[in-house]
């Protein structure tokens, strides 16, 4: 079970690897209301364990604030490590500093590039009333882009969200070498 | 609009604080007191209900985010024209309250929706804003002979500065005179109780019961 933020790169990498698994994606729009990420992952994870599957989620804690640990301790399934998907792209070490040098630090992830428009602008609103800006993004000092699979089209949209918040923006290559790392971990179980 | 009694104002007020048509809420705020309404009657029977209907249909899941801003945003524009007036016939400040989001957190919309809710509630709100350092807080507390201070975090990792003002406000000889709330999305009553605070709230139509009980509490002791 992935987020919808990470599921392509879960398929590309459970594909280049072999492993015989199917990648069920929920939605990553989920993440605007963190409290339903746990009661879907349980549907979800019922569903396919009652259908004698063998289970993992790449979700991190996500904003479920250890909703997600208790649904795994329940079902005797395990998740990624961290606090969100950064951690797992860039590491905890690295995501906890570039916090600690800076907490206005709002980060982007290729997916929240792409869907920017409809996770982000949409999602809160500021399509209808741009007005809110301030109250949501007021505080953002800095853009970090966590690069996992740059493009040419994706640098053009980095560049375009940064300047819809008129802040600088770090381009930090994370690729998906760490992801894929600690997938490999959360099947071991399983396969 | 153009209300026709008091009754109809005061719906239509409600109304448009529960969808947040701040132009709207200001003109009917108006109305009402070129009605001669007073500014407990506008705020108690149709802007805090307005909001804590709000607070309820997030709860729900009927309102996200931008709904719950619209709505506090129209609700503050209300609460500029009434403080005045409030002031003026007397209506007495329930208590001072200190609000800030701690050291290394930048996020306040909970926090702001909260002090929107406490200042209809008749609290006066010294907002220190995000990022606020602990010793921000102690002084902020000394200054304004506060009440209540309250502590806002929105993520786990910055959870911990709840401990760190709470031994801060020790360390000062404050701790005892003031009453610790803590909230935000990650905390739970359990974490309050951990921290050593005296109050948590899941929402802020309940941080505005808490609170008013915490200081009733401390004030029949202190009389006891």
């Amino acid at each position: 079970m992935a987020c919808g933020a990470l599921a392509g790169h879960v398929r590309d990498i459970a594909a280049r690897r072999g492993w015989p698994v199917a990648v069920r994606s929920l939605p990553a729009l989920l993440h605007n209301r963190p409290q339903k990420i746990t009661e879907s992952a349980e549907r979800a994870v019922v569903c396919a364990l009652r259908s004698g599957r063998a289970v993992a989620l790449a979700y991190a804690d996500c904003g479920s604030y250890g909703g997600l640990d208790d649904l795994c301790a329940r079902y005797r399934v395990r998740r990624l490590p961290g606090l969100h998907c950064y951690d797992v792209l860039a590491g905890p070490e690295r995501v906890a500093a570039m916090f600690a040098a800076e907490p206005g630090t709002y980060v982007l992830t290729d997916f929240l590039l792409r869907s920017f428009g409809r996770a982000v602008l949409a999602e809160l609103g500021l399509d209808t009333h741009p007005e809110l800006w301030p109250d949501y993004f007021g505080h953002y000092r800095r853009l970090v882009w966590l690069a996992q699979q740059p493009t040419p089209a994706l640098a053009e949209q980095a560049e375009r969200v940064a300047a819809m918040f008129g802040l600088p923006l770090t381009r930090v290559e994370v690729g998906v070498s760490r992801l894929e790392q600690e997938l490999a971990r959360l099947v071991e179980g399983i396969l | 609009m153009n209300p026709r009694s008091a009754e109809e104002l005061l719906g239509q007020l409600y109304d448009n604080t529960l969808t947040g048509n701040g132009p709207v809420v200001l003109d009917l705020t108006n109305a009402g007191l070129a009605m001669g309404l007073d500014p407990e009657t506008l705020l108690y029977q149709a802007l805090i209900p307005a909001l804590e209907e709000v607070g309820a249909r997030f709860e729900r899941g009927d309102f996200f985010v931008p709904e719950m801003l619209i709505a506090g945003k129209a609700m503050a524009g209300a609460l500029e024209i009434l403080r005045p007036l409030l002031a003026e016939t007397g209506a007495t400040t329930i208590g001072t309250i200190v609000m800030g989001t701690v050291k290394g957190d930048v996020h306040d919309i909970g926090k702001n929706l909260v002090n929107i809710m406490f200042e209809g509630a008749g609290f006066h709100v010294i907002d220190l804003g995000v990022q606020v350092a602990p010793e921000k807080f102690v002084d902020a507390v000394r200054e304004h002979q506060a009440d209540i201070v309250g502590f806002s975090a929105f993520l786990t990792t910055t959870m911990p500065m709840f401990k760190a003002n709470i031994n801060a406000l020790a360390k000062s000889g404050l701790r005892d005179q003031v009453i610790v709330m803590v909230g935000g999305a990650p905390v739970t009553q359990e974490y309050a109780d951990v921290v050593g605070a005296d109050g948590y709230a899941a929402d802020a139509s309940a941080a505005v019961v808490k609170a008013k009980e915490l200081l009733q509490r401390r004030r029949v002791g202190a009389h006891a």
